[in-house]
């Protein structure tokens, strides 16, 4: 039983990733950048929620909803005033440059709201308190043999939902298309009337939307909230992507998974503190036999 | 001054780095008693961060391949010296003599980590490369996190995860763990620091003037043509990667040999990031570039200190705003224009 | 296992090549693409001093063919033989070493060197010095270096080049670049110089300069070379013997008069004419 403990809580670990994955994916697959201040909006979404519930007692939809809200909101306006200048850059500006939306995302968090860690309330829960009834926040089977979280259930629903509705998006509407065609080349879409900056500017704000949903996912599993909690799971989620190949949307979606499953097995048959390592390991011995990742379209260059 | 004129382009930019180091060097030494004491403790720092900016550049610049785990080979070079430095400290009571080996042990380990981790990173391109000289400063941290080692009359012992040493009477823990090294001899100085910093230029510069730089820089520019002309691609990219990674393991050690106590979390990817910042603030391939940027941007926050907690913020802002102004389109041609016009002048000047 | 295939007796040899072994040999050689036959049953020998011209309308091939001898893709099919020597499972670096050197259509100079170090990279096969002798300067790097640049500039002033040398390659005029591609290539010491396009985009005069430089090459090192090109006039004039490639497939050799008379060539280039 504690292996099916593991691997559901692997799978929820890793569909969190995900939906950072997709994030970075989408990203990198039309803006053509390694987007580092990713991580920082997820914190950015944790904070906003956290806020909405604790401080305001609005009830926690709202409060993920607003998160989402001010994400989109923040994720197009960072594209469009770090960014967008810089399309025609050298990629490494870019980079930098969205090295330097990071130390801003995290700096104002910690001007803004302290490094004071933050206890995130837990709203995955059945029962009503007030009337009497047992509060509890996981559902027991075979005995309480095997134990899983209402915020794993709803993680893993999420993800799956966001996977499937993204891949709708993608293949099947105009705006869709529209991304595909400037993932593919930017000069042809606008050639054909595709309205470039605008999809770039959508695929932020996607994006963005979906982490700030990791964020409170996030936060929900892992309650400790301060203005660095992005940073890892950004890194991990860049490497989730690459993992599943980046620029591609099944790809962030296996990558996530798998990277999820890994870590947790890492730590609960290997070792705890060393399981960082493996997973990083397990990333390079992948690429070395699959250099363009999992999924990943190998490229050649014409000659 | 014939001589000087007579020398490329590169030649001369080459002496100049070389000439405003020495000059830096001896003006902070002769100014050494009027410095802060703040001040004063940043001068090895920046020595540090000085040959690790100018190796990353062989990497970045030179090779053209985007690395974001250069912290990792640091770390290397900073706890290997430290258990150099101390299981010597018996035999060589000199310490400049100390430090300097302990350097090139350091850099020796680092480079035997450059050397494996080429082997992937090699096979890869752009962002996956990128991604796997990340994992491995992360995997680097979380060995050096959990690594023991110690030192007793019969040697150097180690183990991973626990501390198992194991030590006789007298021993020594020198790499405790998560709690890093402690009780480090302090023997890094600022002219240990110089020296470093010389040596590196030295070698980065006349190697990217050999056979091996051209045939780098050949590649970074265009592969495809550097195969059809011969080039061996894997032996010059182990080439140039090794020998940054060298570099940046001997800056390891004289960074950790500057404080009593380092953890491996010291080394992250923050720091990797650190670097990198100053490699392309400075500008790509361009040594002194990297020079200027790395000590500015050590003191930066040094300086900024009277908007104490906006300080970090401060620097977020003025780093997107000078990459949002270098790379703006009207601006680049405004300056293009200016440096134009200050080179017709000057050939005129030549003319007369 | 490729089989062995006598040497077509279609191929055209200059006379004077006639006694010497062959500088190239391709013996039915042929690469798929995902069930696509780029090229297909391609023969053809060159003669150590020959000129000689690979064309065709375009996508027929030609690149392929170029590719295909310096190993940029391996050949699914058929053998390659260099002055008798089978280059299968060389790579490029291998083959460019074993003296097959060539240009590029689009042309791939390293922009950031200058022009004499284009010249001197290329001249890697020829140095001996370590990464040690190198940083420490020590006397076999001068020797070598100097020895290089002197070369270089040899080369360059084949082509006029050396007032050029310290220029930024990726500055230089497109005919300019275009003749460093060749000056980098001769400078690996080939016997076997493979150019591809090398007249695209240039003016008559140009043309005729470099009609003129590739007869120099060959008068000078005599060496082999094999040209793809568009511009019928240089062809003609300075080919002695000519391929036809269409839908990867040979389908006309000969010397120039030859290939002006054929009428599979004429109704490959210019379409088959309506039957009234």
């Amino acid at each position: 039983m504690s292996f099916l403990n593991f691997l559901i809580s692997g799978i929820s670990l890793g569909s969190i990733y995900a939906i950072i994955a997709l994030g970075y994916t989408m990203v990198y697959g039309i803006a053509k950048m390694l987007n580092f201040a990713h991580g920082d909006v997820i914190m950015v979404g944790a904070y906003i929620c956290f806020f909405a519930v604790s401080s305001y007692g609005l009830p926690p939809v709202v409060g993920i909803l607003g998160a989402v809200v001010v994400c989109t909101i923040l994720g197009m306006a960072v594209e469009r005033l770090a960014y967008k200048p810089l399309r025609q850059a050298p990629s490494l500006a870019v980079l930098i440059t969205a090295i330097g939306v990071s130390y801003f995302l995290q700096n104002s968090a910690l001007l803004l709201w302290s490094s004071n860690p933050k206890m995130f309330p837990a709203f995955f829960t059945l029962g009503n308190a007030e009337a009497g009834e047992e509060v509890t926040n996981s559902l027991r089977l075979f005995d309480g043999q095997l134990t899983i979280s209402y915020v794993t259930i709803v993680t893993i629903i999420t993800c799956l939902v966001i996977m499937i509705g993204l891949m709708a998006f993608i293949s099947q509407t105009k705006m869709g298309k529209a991304m595909r065609a400037c993932s593919e080349d930017k000069g042809a879409a606008q050639l054909m009337g595709i309205n470039v900056d605008g999809t770039i500017s959508m695929t932020f704000a996607i994006g963005s939307g979906l982490a700030a949903i990791a964020g409170v996912l996030l936060c929900s599993a892992y309650p400790t909230l301060v203005p660095t909690t992005g940073s890892m799971p950004g890194i991990k989620a860049f490497t989730a992507a690459v993992f599943g190949g980046i620029g591609s949307i099944p790809g962030a979606f296996l990558g996530g998974l798998l990277l999820g499953v890994i870590e947790t097995f890492a730590k609960a048959y290997i070792s705890m503190q060393l399981s960082d390592a493996i997973v990083f390991g397990v990333l390079i011995v992948v690429l070395l036999v699959k250099p363009a990742g999992l999924l990943g379209k190998q490229m050649r260059e014409k000659v | 001054m014939a001589y000087f004129k007579k020398l490329g382009k590169t030649a001369r930019r080459n002496y100049l780095t070389y000439g405003l180091v020495i000059l830096a060097f001896v003006i902070l030494q002769v100014m050494m008693g009027s410095l802060s004491s703040s001040l004063k403790g940043m001068l090895v720092p920046i020595c540090a961060y000085v040959v690790m900016a100018v190796s990353l550049n062989l990497t970045v610049g030179i090779l053209g391949e985007l690395s974001l785990g250069h912290a990792g080979f640091m770390s290397v070079g900073a706890f290997m010296g430290v258990v150099a430095a101390a299981s010597l400290q018996e035999i060589i009571p000199f310490a400049p003599v100390r430090l300097a080996i302990s350097m090139v042990v350091g850099a020796a380990f680092a480079a035997v980590a450059g050397f494996l981790i080429g082997i992937p990173v090699l096979r890869l391109k752009g962002d996956y490369l990128a991604i796997v000289t990340l994992a491995f400063g992360e995997i680097i941290k979380t060995i050096f996190t959990n690594l023991y080692v110690g030192l007793d009359g019969s040697g150097l012992h180690m183990s991973l995860l626990e501390d198992k040493t194991d030590l006789a009477e007298g021993g020594k823990l020198i790499i405790a763990g998560p709690m890093g090294m402690g009780g480090i001899q302090k023997i890094s100085t600022f002219s240990a620091g110089f020296v470093l910093v010389m040596v590196t230029l030295l070698i980065v510069f006349n190697l990217v003037k050999s056979r091996d730089g051209r045939a780098i820089m050949a590649i970074r520019d265009n592969r495809i043509a550097a195969e059809s002309i011969g080039i061996n691609i894997t032996k010059y990219k182990m080439i140039a990667f090794v020998t940054s990674a060298a570099l940046a393991g001997a800056a390891g050690t004289l960074f950790a040999m500057n404080y009593s106590t380092i953890v491996a979390t010291k080394f992250d990817f923050n720091t990797s990031i650190l670097v990198l910042v100053f490699v392309v603030l400075g500008g790509l391939g361009n040594m002194l570039g990297s020079i200027i940027a790395a000590a500015v941007l050590t003191i930066l926050p040094e300086a900024l200190r009277q908007f104490a907690d906006y300080r970090m913020l401060v620097y977020a802002i003025v780093l997107i705003l000078v990459m949002l102004a270098t790379n703006n389109p009207t601006l680049r041609a405004y300056l293009d224009r200016f440096k134009n016009k200050f080179r017709r002048r000057n050939s005129k000047k030549e003319a007369v | 296992m490729a089989k062995l295939v006598p040497i077509p007796s279609d191929s055209l040899i200059p006379e004077r090549d006639i006694n010497k072994a062959p500088i190239l040999e391709c013996i039915n050689l042929g690469i798929t693409f995902g069930g696509l036959k780029a090229v297909e049953d391609f023969n053809l020998t060159i003669g150590r001093t020959e000129i000689a011209g690979l064309i065709g309308p375009n996508g027929a091939g030609k690149t392929t063919v170029f590719n295909l001898l310096t190993k940029v893709y391996q050949p699914t099919k058929g053998t390659i033989l260099l002055d008798g020597m089978d280059t299968h499972g060389m790579d490029t670096i291998k083959v460019n070493r074993a003296g097959i050197a060539r240009t590029f259509q689009n042309i791939r100079l390293f922009q950031d060197l200058s022009v004499v170090d284009n010249v001197k990279t290329a001249m890697d096969n020829q140095m001996h010095y370590n990464m040690w002798e190198g940083i420490f300067r020590l006397p076999r790097y001068w020797r070598e270096e100097r020895t290089a640049h002197e070369r270089a500039l040899e080369l360059l002033s084949l082509f006029h080049m050396e007032e050029l040398a310290k220029v930024r390659a990726g500055s230089l005029p497109y005919g300019a670049q275009r003749r460093l591609e060749i000056v980098r290539a001769l400078a690996t010491n080939p016997s076997l110089l493979l150019l591809d396009e090398p007249a695209a985009g240039m003016n008559p005069s140009e043309t005729a300069e470099l009609m003129e430089n590739i007869r120099k090459i060959r008068d000078t090192f005599q060496i082999a070379v094999m040209l793809i090109e568009h511009d019928m006039n240089l062809v003609m004039n300075i080919c002695e013997g000519i391929c036809v490639l269409n839908f990867g497939r040979v389908i006309a050799k000969g010397s120039p008069e030859d290939i002006q008379a054929n009428p599979a060539v004429i109704e490959a280039y210019l379409g088959k004419k309506k039957e009234a």
